[in-house]
C-alpha cells in the first residue's frame, strides 16, 4: 500500500523483457525496435494513437503472436506460448466472455487445468466474485449483467488463478465515465493489494496517468516506436478527484499528451 | 434452477408486462388454430360436394385414423396392435437412421470445420454429395445391403447425414477467433475447448443442420418402405392400401405422416430452445 511497493524498482527483479521486438503483418511493419523492461509488482500503461500497434505489443507479449523479431521473456523464461501465470482482460467483455456459462462457470474455468475439485472451483470462483463486487451475480449469465458488471466479471476470470502478470488491453474503453472510475480504482486496489504486475493498454492519457506506475508512449504506426517513457511520481493511493487536481498529474497529462501528439 | 426467480437485469429494458405478452401469445395461437379450422373445413365442404370417393371428406380421414391406429386399450396408449405394426417399426428405423447421421454428422462436421485446410479440401466434396437428391441413392443401398432393415437405415442415414456435417463444419469454422484467444490464454485443452467454446457457438448452426436431416430422414423413412422387401412401416400401409385402391387408408397414412413430421420437428425445437435459449440474450 505504500508508495515504495508500487514503484518497486530493482534493476534485477525483470517480471517482462522485451528484446529490440518488431512485428509486422506481411509488408505492413506494426511495431519496431521495442525494448523494455517491467519489474515485478509495476503498473506500466503504454498509450499511443489508435492503430499503433497497442494490441499487437499485448498480444505478442501473450504469446498468442510469436515475435517476428526480437525476444519477449516473462519471468525469465522466453515466451513461446502463452506463458503460466499469465492472464489477460480484453476490452470487448461481450465477446470475451462464454455466454452459454453462468458467471461462476465463467470465473472457474481456467481452473479446471489446476485441477481442483467442482467444489473447490465453485468456493474459489464466488470468494474471487465477491472480491470484484459480484457476490449476487453468481448465477445470473453474462448478458443479464450491465457492461460495467461484465468487465467485472471478466477481471475476476483473470484473477482467479493468481496471476503474476495481469495484460490488459483497453479494458474500460466502452465503459461509462463513472463505471470506469469505479474499475480504475477497483484495478487500483487489487494492484495495491496483490503486488500483481500489470501491463495496461489504454488510449485514454488521463487514465494511464491516473492508474500507471509508469508510461509508456508509443509512435503512430506504422513501425511503432517507443517515444516516452516516464515515470509517475504520485502518492501510491490515488484518488478519483484529489489526484486529479494535482499539478503532477496535471503535468504528467500534458507531458504524455504532446509525446502522443507527435512531439518528442 | 429457475432464473425467473432471481432479479431482473438491470442492464436489460423493462419486459412488457405479463399479462399484455400472455394475452398478445393467446392471440396468435388462437389465429394459428383459426387457419386451420378454417383450412379443414374448406377442405370438408369441397370433398362433400364432389363426392369422389378418391377425395374422401377429412372427417371420414380421421374417423380412419382412429379406426386403424388408435382404438387401442389406455395401457397401451390408445395405440392399436396396427398401430404397433406399422408406426413402430417407421418410427425406429427413423431414429436409428437420424441419430447415426446426428452422431457422424456432428462428429465429422467438427473435425472438418477444426481445420482450415481440411474445410477447404473438403468442402467441394460435401456440397457435391449434398447436392445428390437422397433417394437416388436409395438404388445403390438396395445392392449394397439387400432389401430390409439395414438397406432403409443405411439409407436414412447417408442422406440425413449431409446437412449436419455441413451446418457442422461451418458453425466451428465460425468460432469468434477472439474467443480462441480467451481459450488460448485460459490456457484450456483440446476437450475443454471444444465443450466449452467451439460446440456451444456451433450449436445454432448444429440445429439449423439437424432439422433439415429429419425433414430428410421422415422423406427417406417412407420412401425406403415403399420398395420390395418391406413388410411393415407406415410406407408400406400405403403402397399396400394404393394396390388395393383403399383410398381412404392412403389418406389416414399421409395424416398420420404430417402429424408425425410435425411431432418431431417441435420436439427437435423444443430441444434446441432449452439448449440454446440458456446461453443467449432473448
Amino acid at each position: 500500500m505504500s508508495h515504495a511497493t508500487r514503484t518497486r524498482e530493482q534493476g534485477t527483479d525483470r517480471m517482462l523483457q522485451l528484446t529490440a521486438v518488431g512485428q509486422r503483418y506481411g509488408d505492413h511493419r506494426v511495431l519496431h525496435d521495442i525494448t523494455l523492461t517491467v519489474p515485478a509488482g509495476q503498473l506500466l500503461c503504454v498509450v499511443g494513437p489508435s492503430g499503433c500497434g497497442k494490441s499487437t505489443l499485448l498480444r505478442t507479449i501473450a504469446g498468442l503472436l510469436p515475435a517476428h523479431e526480437g525476444t519477449v521473456t516473462v519471468d525469465g523464461a522466453p515466451v513461446t506460448g502463452v506463458p503460466d501465470s499469465l492472464a489477460v482482460v480484453f476490452q470487448d467483455y461481450g465477446r470475451s466472455l462464454f455466454p452459454w456459462l453462468t458467471v461462476r462457470d465463467n470465473v472457474a474455468l481456467p481452473l479446471r487445468r489446476r485441477g481442483l475439485a467442482r467444489a473447490e472451483r465453485r468456493a474459489e470462483s464466488d470468494r474471487i466474485l465477491d472480491r470484484v463486487g459480484l457476490s449476487g451475480a453468481a448465477r445470473r449469465h453474462p448478458w443479464q449483467l450491465s457492461g460495467g458488471m461484465q468487465q467485472r466479471v471478466a477481471i475476476a476470470r483473470a484473477l482467479v488463478c493468481r496471476p503474476t502478470l495481469l495484460l490488459m488491453d483497453e479494458p474500460f474503453g466502452s465503459l461509462d465515465a463513472q463505471t470506469r472510475e469505479d474499475l480504475e480504482d477497483l484495478l487500483l486496489e487489487v494492484h495495491r493489494t496483490d503486488g500483481t504486475t500489470i501491463v495496461f493498454v489504454t488510449h485514454d492519457i488521463d487514465e494511464s496517468v491516473y492508474v500507471g506506475d509508469r508510461v509508456v508512449v508509443l509512435s503512430p504506426g506504422p513501425g511503432s516506436r517507443i517515444v516516452r517513457d516516464l515515470p509517475v511520481r504520485l502518492p501510491g493511493r490515488r484518488d478519483q478527484i484529489a489526484t486529479r487536481g494535482l499539478p503532477e498529474f496535471v503535468a504528467l497529462r500534458a507531458e504524455v499528451g504532446r509525446a502522443v501528439r507527435g512531439g518528442e | 434452477m429457475s432464473r425467473e426467480a432471481e432479479t431482473a437485469p438491470q442492464g436489460s429494458p423493462a419486459p412488457a408486462s405479463l399479462p399484455t405478452r400472455a394475452r398478445a401469445a393467446a392471440h396468435t395461437v388462437l389465429l394459428r388454430w383459426l387457419v386451420l379450422v378454417l383450412a379443414v373445413g374448406i377442405w370438408e365442404l369441397a370433398a362433400r360436394a364432389h363426392g369422389s370417393v378418391y377425395f374422401p371428406p377429412p372427417d371420414r380421414i380421421a374417423r380412419h385414423v382412429h379406426e386403424l391406429w388408435f382404438d387401442g386399450p389406455a395401457r397401451h396408449l390408445f395405440l392399436s396392435s396396427a398401430a404397433v405394426d406399422d408406426i413402430l417399426p417407421s418410427l425406429g428405423r427413423m431414429t436409428a437412421g437420424f441419430a447415426l447421421a446426428a452422431v457422424a454428422g456432428i462428429v465429422l462436421g467438427v473435425a472438418v470445420g477444426r481445420s482450415r485446410r481440411a474445410y477447404a479440401l473438403t468442402n467441394p466434396v460435401l456440397q457435391f454429395a449434398r447436392a445428390v437428391p437422397p433417394p437416388a441413392l436409395v438404388p445403390v443401398f438396395v445392392v449394397v445391403f439387400a432389401f430390409g432393415t439395414p438397406m432403409q437405415i443405411a439409407s436414412i442415414a447417408f442422406s440425413a447425414v449431409w446437412p449436419v456435417l455441413i451446418n457442422t463444419a461451418a458453425g466451428v469454422r465460425n468460432t469468434d477467433p477472439l474467443r480462441l484467444d480467451v481459450a488460448a490464454v485460459l490456457r484450456l485443452n483440446t476437450a475443454e475447448r471444444l465443450w466449452f467454446l467451439v460446440l456451444p457457438s456451433a450449436l445454432p448452426r448444429i440445429f439449423a443442420g439437424l432439422r433439415l436431416s429429419l425433414s430428410l430422414a421422415l422423406i427417406l423413412m417412407v420412401f425406403s418402405e415403399l420398395l420390395p422387401g418391406t413388410a411393415n412401416g407406415i410406407g408400406f400401409t400405403l403402397t399396400e392400401a394404393q394396390t388395393r385402391s383403399d383410398l381412404l387408408t392412403v389418406w389416414a397414412a399421409l395424416v398420420l405422416l404430417g402429424a408425425l413430421g410435425y411431432l418431431l420437428n417441435t420436439g427437435l425445437l423444443a430441444i434446441e430452445k432449452r439448449l440454446i435459449g440458456r446461453g443467449r440474450a432473448p
